[in-house]
C-alpha cells in the first residue's frame, strides 16, 4: 500500500514537472552566417545589421511587411496633400525609447535630418534626397514635403536605413543601440552572439519571446550540426548548400524555401566592345540555359528571371520566354555581330557561392557559342573597387539585393554602364506616379524594355532558405526586405 | 650566457621592425576601400570619400605608418574601421577564448606525444614502434577540421555532452567555459600531438646511439631509467622547437577550427578583418602575433640554455 503511495506521488510529480515543460518556451537561439560590423542600421549596407535589428529593436514611420506591403509603424496614419509633394504623419503616442526618454515628432525630425545631413554616411542617403523640409507640425504630427512627387516615399521610409533613432543615443547605437520597438539589445559578444529581450512597455502587442540570442555560425557545416544539437533552433536565412539534404527529412525541423529581393545577373559592361553590340548581349541571353544554371548554383531552389524584378511582387511579369534557351540562335547572332569565331572576356566572380558555382555553369555554356571566358575570383573588396567602383569589368555575377531597385539601371554611372532614355522616362515617370495601378503598369514598361535591351544576363532570384525547429512558428517565410522580424515569432505549446 | 641573450634579443627587435614594415605596406598594395565596403553599393562616390575623411584614410602613406608604429609603442592600437572600438579591446576579447585555447591545447598534444614517442623509440623497430608511428601517420594526416566535425557529431550531436560551438565566455562561470574548449582544443591537440610525437621519438633514436647512453646501460642503469633521466633531456632541443612553433600557430592559425566551433579567437578576428578590409585590426594582430612568436622563440633559447649545460657554460 504504501508503495502504491509512492508511485502514485511520483506519479503526481511527473504530471506536474510535464506541464511545466509544456509550457511553451521563451527564448530562441538563431544562427546566421554573418556578423553585422556594427548595430547601428543608419551607418551601413550590412544586411546582417539589418537582420538582427529591423522591426525588433529598430522601428520607422512605416514598416515593410512579410509580403513586402507598407504598414504604419511609428506613424499611425497619414495624409498625403493632392500635389503628391507633402506627407503630414500622425505620430503613435506612448512611444518610449529603450532608455526611456519619449518618443516625439523632434526625434522624426531628427532623425531624418541626420540621415541625409551633409555628414551623413548613411548607406541608402539617396533615399532622403527628395525632402526638401521636415516639420514639427505637434509632438505627434511631422509634416514632411518633397522637392518632387515621389511614388515609393512612403515604401523609402519603410527600409532599415530610415529608423528613428533619439538624439540622446544616435552617436552610441553602433555598440549600443537603443530603439523603439519590442525587443531591446541587451549584449553584443563581438564575434559570438547578439542577444535581445523583450522590452517592456512597449507600445503595440507585446512580443511572444523573452530572449532571442543572434548566433554567429560562419561555417554551414557547423550550422547543421548545431542545430541537430539544439544549442540553436533556427537558421532563418542560410546558403546551406549540400547540407540542406541531411536536415531535410527529418521531422523535428521545418525546412521553408522561400523568396528574396535578391536579382542574381550576369552583370554586363554594357560600354565595353563587343558587349555594346546589342546582338552580342542577346547571344549570350539565348545561350544561357536557367534551368542547368538554377540547379547547379542553388540546388534548384532559385527561380528563373526574365527582367530585373522580384517574382513575389504584384508589378512582376514572366520574361524569361524573351531569349529562350537557343544556342543556334545566339551563334547566329553573333555572326550577325561579326563574331562568329567567337571572342574572350573576363567573368569576375565575388566570393559568394552562387556566383563561384554559377559562373563556372556560366561559362561552360557561353563556351558552346564559341566565347570564352576567364574565370577571375576576387574578394568582395576587390569585386567593389575593380567592378563596381572602376567599372574595370567584362562580365560578373551577383545578386543585387536591395529591394525594389529596378531603378539602378537609370542610375548615371553605374556599373552597367547602361545608358537608355526611354527606360529613364519610365523611372521619372514612375517616381511621379503614386496611383498603385498605374506604378504597377509603369514597372512592366520597365521591366520589359530591361529584358529587350538584354542588359545583363537575368538568371535567377536567389533563394531564402531557411530551417527550424518544427514548433517554432511566426518566422518569415520569403525575403522581402533584410530582416528576421520576431515580432510574431512563438514557441507552439 | 648574457651575450647569447643579447644577440637573441637584438635579432627579436630586428624582426619585429622589419615586419611592421612588411604588414603595413603589403596591406597598402592589397586592393579595396573599407569605406566603400561599409557603405555597400548603394551610395556616392562623395560619400564614401566623407566615410574615408572621418577614417583617417585620406592622410599620406607615411604619416598613417609613423603614427601607427608611435601608437603600438605606447600600446595604443588605434580605434577598428569597422567596428570602431579600440583595437586593443577587440584582442582582449578574442585572447580571453584564443588563449587558454592555446594553452590546453599544447599541454595535450605533450602529455600524448612525449610519452608515445619514448615507447616507440624504446621499442625500435618493435611491432608497439610500427603501430604508434602507423596512429600517429594516420593523425599527421587526417585534416583537422574533419576530425573537429567527427567529435562534434560524436560528443554534441549524439552523446549531448558538451555544446556544439560557440562559447559563452568566462563570466558565466569557468567550466561551461573549459566545455565549450574541449573539442575544439582536442581536434587542435590530436594532429598536433602526431607529429610532435614523431619528432620525439626521431630525436630520442638519435641520441640513443651515443656513447653515454651505451655507458649508462652497461653500468646497469635500466632502461626507463636511462630513457627518462639522460636521453629525453638531450633530445629535447628538437622537441622544444617544435613546440615554440605550435604554440605560436594556435594563437592565430586555427581559423579552420574556429569556424567549425563558431569561437570567436584571434584567428577569426583577423580573418574577418581581412575580408572587411578592416586594415588596422589586421596590422595590430598580427604584429602582436610577430611579437609573440619572437617571444616564444626567445622562450624557447632560453630553455635550450636551461637543457643544455653546454650552452649556459660557452659565453
Amino acid at each position: 500500500m504504501k508503495q502504491w503511495k509512492t508511485i502514485l506521488a511520483a506519479a503526481a510529480l511527473a504530471l506536474a514537472s510535464g506541464t511545466a515543460a509544456m509550457a511553451a518556451r521563451t527564448d530562441l537561439v538563431l544562427g546566421m552566417p554573418l556578423e553585422p560590423p556594427h548595430l547601428d542600421p543608419t551607418a551601413g549596407a550590412a544586411a546582417a545589421i539589418d537582420e538582427v535589428f529591423y522591426a525588433n529593436v529598430f522601428e520607422g514611420l512605416t514598416r515593410i511587411g512579410s509580403r513586402g506591403e507598407v504598414l504604419p509603424d511609428l506613424a499611425e496614419s497619414w495624409t498625403i496633400s493632392d500635389d503628391g509633394k507633402t506627407y503630414t504623419f500622425k505620430l503613435r503616442s506612448g512611444v518610449k525609447f529603450h532608455d526611456g526618454s519619449d518618443f516625439d515628432a523632434s526625434d522624426v525630425k531628427f532623425s531624418l535630418d541626420r540621415a541625409r545631413g551633409e555628414s551623413s554616411v548613411n548607406a541608402q542617403k539617396g533615399l532622403f534626397a527628395p525632402i526638401d523640409t521636415i516639420e514639427v507640425v505637434d509632438p505627434a504630427t511631422v509634416k514632411v514635403t518633397l522637392k518632387n512627387p515621389l511614388g515609393s516615399f512612403l515604401y523609402n521610409l519603410g527600409w532599415g536605413d530610415a529608423v528613428i533613432v533619439a538624439p540622446e543615443s544616435a552617436e552610441t547605437n553602433k555598440e549600443k543601440p537603443v530603439g523603439t520597438g519590442p525587443l531591446k539589445f541587451q549584449n553584443w559578444a563581438k564575434g559570438s552572439s547578439i542577444t535581445l529581450v523583450k522590452a517592456d512597455g512597449y507600445w503595440g502587442d507585446p512580443v511572444a519571446l523573452d530572449k532571442a540570442e543572434f548566433r554567429i555560425i560562419p561555417d554551414a557545416a557547423a550550422a547543421i550540426p548545431a542545430l541537430l544539437s539544439g544549442d540553436v533552433q533556427a537558421l532563418p536565412n542560410f546558403a546551406l548548400g549540400d547540407a540542406l539534404a541531411q536536415v531535410k527529412a527529418d521531422p523535428r525541423f521545418k525546412v521553408v524555401i522561400g523568396t528574396t529581393e535578391g536579382e542574381t545577373v550576369l552583370s554586363t559592361n554594357n560600354k565595353k566592345p563587343p558587349f555594346d553590340n546589342l546582338k552580342v548581349r542577346q547571344a549570350i541571353a539565348h545561350a544561357i540555359d536557367r534551368k542547368a544554371l538554377i540547379d547547379g548554383a542553388t540546388g534548384g531552389l532559385g527561380t528563373p528571371i526574365g527582367s530585373h524584378f522580384a517574382p513575389h511582387n504584384p508589378a512582376y511579369i514572366d520574361l524569361t520566354g524573351t531569349y529562350p534557351h537557343d544556342i543556334a540562335k545566339a551563334k547566329e547572332l553573333l555572326k550577325e555581330a561579326g563574331l562568329a569565331d567567337g571572342f574572350k572576356a573576363t567573368l569576375k566572380l565575388p566570393p559568394v557561392g552562387y556566383a563561384r558555382q554559377g559562373g563556372e555553369i556560366i561559362a561552360s555554356q557561353l563556351r558552346e557559342i564559341g566565347i570564352d571566358l576567364q574565370i577571375i575570383p576576387v574578394e568582395w573588396a576587390d569585386w567593389l573597387k575593380q567592378v563596381f567602383t572602376d567599372k574595370d569589368y567584362d562580365l560578373s555575377i551577383v545578386s543585387h539585393t536591395e529591394p525594389n531597385d529596378i531603378d539602378i539601371y537609370a542610375r548615371k554611372d553605374y556599373y552597367f554602364n547602361y545608358d537608355n532614355p526611354a527606360f529613364n522616362k519610365v523611372i521619372d515617370e514612375l517616381n511621379l506616379t503614386s496611383d498603385e495601378a498605374k506604378r504597377t503598369e509603369l514597372y512592366k514598361q520597365a521591366q520589359k524594355i530591361l529584358a529587350d535591351d538584354a542588359v545583363n544576363g537575368f538568371l535567377f532570384e536567389l533563394p531564402k532558405v531557411g530551417i527550424w525547429d518544427a514548433k517554432v512558428e511566426g518566422l518569415w517565410e520569403n525575403s522581402p526586405i533584410q530582416a528576421n522580424d520576431l515580432t510574431k515569432v512563438k514557441w507552439a505549446d | 650566457m648574457t651575450i647569447y641573450l643579447l644577440k637573441r634579443l637584438l635579432i627579436g627587435i630586428a624582426t619585429l621592425i622589419v615586419a611592421s614594415l612588411v604588414v603595413f605596406l603589403m596591406l597598402e598594395v592589397v586592393p579595396g576601400d573599407p569605406a566603400r565596403l561599409m557603405l555597400g553599393m548603394n551610395t556616392s562616390d562623395a560619400q564614401v570619400d566623407l566615410l574615408r575623411e572621418q577614417m583617417g584614410l585620406n592622410q599620406p602613406l607615411i604619416l598613417r605608418y609613423l603614427d601607427w608604429i608611435r601608437g603600438l609603442l605606447r600600446l595604443d592600437f588605434g580605434k577598428s574601421y569597422t567596428y570602431s572600438v579600440p583595437v586593443i579591446d577587440l584582442i582582449r576579447e578574442r585572447l580571453v577564448v584564443s588563449f587558454p585555447l592555446a594553452v590546453i591545447s599544447l599541454t595535450l598534444s605533450t602529455l600524448i606525444a612525449i610519452p608515445v614517442g619514448l615507447f616507440a623509440a624504446a621499442r625500435r623497430g618493435k611491432a608497439g614502434d610500427t603501430a604508434a608511428m602507423a596512429v600517429a601517420q594516420v593523425g599527421v594526416a587526417m585534416p583537422n577540421f574533419w576530425f573537429a566535425l567527427l567529435l562534434v557529431y560524436v560528443f554534441a550531436v549524439w552523446l549531448r555532452l558538451v555544446p556544439a560551438g560557440g562559447f559563452p565566455g568566462w563570466g558565466n562561470g569557468i567550466w561551461p567555459a573549459l566545455k565549450a574548449l574541449i573539442l575544439p582544443a582536442l581536434a587542435l591537440a590530436l594532429p598536433q600531438a602526431a607529429i610532435l610525437a614523431r619528432v620525439t621519438r626521431a630525436a630520442l633514436i638519435e641520441v640513443l646511439n651515443e656513447d653515454y647512453i651505451r655507458t649508462a646501460r652497461a653500468k646497469g642503469m635500466p632502461m626507463r631509467a636511462v630513457l627518462w633521466r639522460h636521453a629525453l633531456r638531450n633530445a629535447m632541443i628538437p622537441v622544444l622547437t617544435i613546440m615554440g612553433l605550435q604554440f605560436a600557430f594556435l594563437l592565430a592559425g586555427t581559423i579552420i577550427i574556429e569556424n567549425v566551433f563558431y569561437l570567436p579567437g584571434l584567428g577569426r578576428l583577423v580573418f574577418q578583418a581581412i575580408i572587411q578590409r578592416d586594415l588596422i585590426v589586421v596590422e595590430s594582430v598580427v604584429m602582436l602575433l610577430v611579437a609573440a612568436v619572437v617571444l616564444v622563440n626567445l622562450i624557447v633559447d632560453l630553455s635550450y640554455a636551461l637543457v643544455d649545460p653546454r650552452l649556459r657554460a660557452r659565453q
